[in-house]
């Protein structure tokens, strides 16, 4: 009895349908400026089990509004049952949802003012592609003139006009995803939700996508909110990053935050190569310390309570040292292997009973690193990342 | 080299289907050859065929006799067509909310409930028939429910009755609907139903615009087994619908047995053919522009 569930669709508040004048009342504009501050999606406390497993352990999350923002996690991490409780076709055990403010858990998914650009598409077989497109205005019974001006705008930005007449079975799967695309946009929503919708795709295409996607979400200042577990993707196309694991939110942040400063292990090593170094402190003066490591000693540039912990480097920040082995932080190590893969070489290399992976650059000036020659690593210590765990 | 080999595979094929070819020549369209040319003949006075050849027979359907005109055989197709086209539209009430239970059920409770579905087409169609004459009699307990609504006088039977001829058609037929409808929806494809719902469908335009274009090959197949027999079904409404309501399974049977008349019982039976041919013809058209539309 306690719940009022609202029957009437949810008023629009988006900055796009208030239109001022000089007769607007001042509580509009005043209730417009602040649903400005209000986040897009405000999620607290989310839980939802499927027997015995728990998709969702108390996830929280505020997404500003326009701001495109990644989930990146491994296949069940509960990635993608959170996007489903957002878009409605899944109900959470405990926690809340709010959608630009308000109550989003007693609105059916028919009415909430978000769409879902779905993995496999879920493009409407018998219908052609444009009528695939007009589908959500049509529902929404809006009048077919404005229908048809709405589909026309949208198709053209997904640059899908051409393929109108066709069927979903006579289109590419490059094709398809734009179609999706479009048909999710031409509403309008609060929020775009993505769920993994480059998945399928080659990887050239994927790279053409991924740029196009992120300027459709400039253009149309649409919050987006997608779903991967492709890092590179993650990281090019994102505001914020939502690092997933085991139905938790394990680190939050922009792109370069999550890399140069991963918080846990799992972080440091979903999030591109990075090699895990345990530690134990020797010696602490002031602000640095010396922590013993399978390398020899590293010097630290910070000050850590704690007696043990894991020391992280990634690849690409150690360095070949020449031959000065009297300065911090240099080790020599014997090359294992190498891998040439272009712009880069990636080699493994043993220092004495540990082995580490080193990316450098192919400049014409660095010289090349050759398997089975000894060589000097720098590990510069602003490198070095203390690991939470 | 590959032209060579397609030849191979086609001759193979060909001499593989040879088999049913052959069935089919010999037990379906040379009787059918048969059964239209005798519709020509002239009936003996003993119900051998005669001489001349004659388009009488085809005139008597018309309703053109020796008292006038008398429209009597095309409203007996008329009715078994309705009532053919009522039977499949109760199985299609009744199956489509069926099937959808049955594909929702835990897979081991699956098998056990087409097996329900089944089990009744284990038994003789007579036997079943006879059976329903034992459940609607006077003294059953239906009959006494229906005397509690008003429905029937007391001690009356429920049977013959066009209610009783629907009731018997409806059980036969319904597993002949049920199971291509639950093939159908046991391969439906739910995401399209909750992108139709995040795009802002109702529970009804959900089913209307996602679901139902996915089902409707189950559908039309079923719809034409069910259809097809019902329209020359004969032994449910001989012996649930008594001499009231005939049929034009009823007629043709009189013709070809107890009238000894086989040319005038071939040309209903031709008659009834081209009918049932156009029907399915129609709905071959309404089904395919349905499927584009839905």
């Amino acid at each position: 009895m306690a719940v009022v569930k609202s029957r009437s669709p949810p008023v629009r508040d988006s900055p796009f349908t208030i239109h001022y004048s000089p007769f607007t009342p001042l509580c509009y504009t005043f209730a417009a400026m602040q649903t400005a501050t209000v986040p897009a999606i405000e999620a607290v406390n989310l839980t939802r089990r499927f027997g015995d497993v728990v998709a969702l352990d108390q996830v929280s999350l505020a997404v500003a509004r326009g701001e495109f923002f990644s989930l990146l996690g491994p296949s069940g991490c509960g990635k993608t049952t959170l996007l489903r409780i957002i878009a409605g076709l899944d109900f959470p055990d405990a926690g809340s949802l709010r959608l630009a403010g308000k109550d989003a858990l007693c609105i059916p998914t028919h009415h909430r003012a978000v769409n879902t650009v779905f993995q496999s598409y879920a493009l409407f077989p018998h219908m052609t592609v444009h009528d695939n497109v007009a589908f959500g205005l049509r529902m929404k019974k809006l009048p077919p003139a404005e229908i048809q001006t709405r589909v026309r705008a949208i198709m053209e930005l997904a640059r899908v006009s051409d393929l109108a007449p066709r069927k979903p079975s006579q289109i590419s799967g490059g094709q398809k995803q734009r179609v999706a695309l479009a048909r999710a946009l031409v509403n309008e929503p609060e929020v775009l939700l993505l769920d993994e919708p480059l998945g399928a795709l080659d990887f050239k295409l994927r790279k053409e996508l991924q740029r196009e996607l992120r300027a459709l979400q400039r253009r149309t200042g649409i919050t987006f909110l997608h779903v991967t577990h492709d890092q590179d993707e993650a990281l090019s196309i994102s505001d914020r990053i939502a690092v997933m694991d085991q139905g938790r939110i394990v680190q939050l942040g922009t792109g370069e935050e999550l890399y140069e400063r991963p918080r846990t292990r799992f972080v440091a090593s979903f999030l591109g190569g990075c090699n895990l170094l345990d530690a134990k402190v020797r010696e602490r003066n002031g602000t640095n310390l010396v922590a013993e490591t399978p390398l020899g000693d590293l010097r630290l540039a910070i000050n850590d309570p704690r007696n043990g912990f894991t020391v992280a480097i990634r690849p690409e920040k150690i360095l070949a040292a020449g031959n000065d082995l009297n300065a911090p932080n240099c080790f020599t190590g014997q090359v294992l292997e190498t891998t040439y893969t272009g712009a880069e070489t990636h080699s493994v290399v043993r220092v004495r009973n540990e082995t580490l992976r080193v990316v450098s650059v192919n400049t014409t000036a660095a010289p090349r690193i050759a398997s089975g020659e000894q060589i000097q690593l720098r590990l510069p210590s602003e490198a070095l990342v203390v690991l939470e765990d | 080299m590959r032209r060579a080999a397609e030849q191979k595979l086609s001759a193979r094929a060909m001499l593989l289907s040879a088999p049913a070819m052959l069935w089919l020549l010999v037990l379906f369209l040379v009787p059918l050859a048969f059964i239209f040319s005798i519709s020509f003949f002239t009936s003996g006075s003993y119900g051998e065929l005669e001489r001349p050849l004659t388009l009488d027979h085809y005139k008597r359907f018309l309703g053109f006799g020796a008292f006038g005109w008398e429209p009597l055989y095309p409203i007996i197709i008329a009715r078994s067509l309705l009532l053919a086209a009522l039977t499949m539209l109760l199985c299609l009430l009744l199956g489509l909310p069926l099937a959808f239970w049955i594909s929702g059920l835990p897979a081991r409770w699956k098998t056990f409930a087409l097996t329900l579905v089944v089990i009744p087409l284990w038994t003789n169609l007579l036997i079943r028939t006879y059976a329903w004459q034992l459940l609607l009699a006077p003294e059953s307990l239906l009959a006494k429910i229906a005397v509690m609504f008003g429905l029937a006088h007391t001690g009356d039977p429920l049977y013959p009755s066009l209610f009783a001829v629907c009731l018997g058609l409806v059980c036969d037929y319904l597993p002949f609907l049920v199971l291509p409808l639950y093939a159908s929806v046991e391969k439906i494809d739910w995401t399209l139903a909750e992108a139709a719902r995040d795009l802002g469908a109702s529970g009804s335009n959900v089913f209307r615009h996602a679901v139902l274009p996915q089902i409707v090959p189950g559908m039309a197949a079923g719809i034409i087994l069910v259809f097809v027999p019902a329209t020359g079904q004969f032994v449910i409404p001989d012996l649930l619908g008594g001499s009231k309501t005939v049929l034009l399974g009823n007629v043709i049977q009189q013709q070809f047995g107890a009238s000894r008349n086989w040319p005038f019982g071939s040309a209903l039976a031709t008659v009834a053919m081209l009918v049932v041919l156009l029907a399915l013809w129609f709905h071959a058209r309404a089904t395919k522009r349905k499927g584009e539309l839905l």
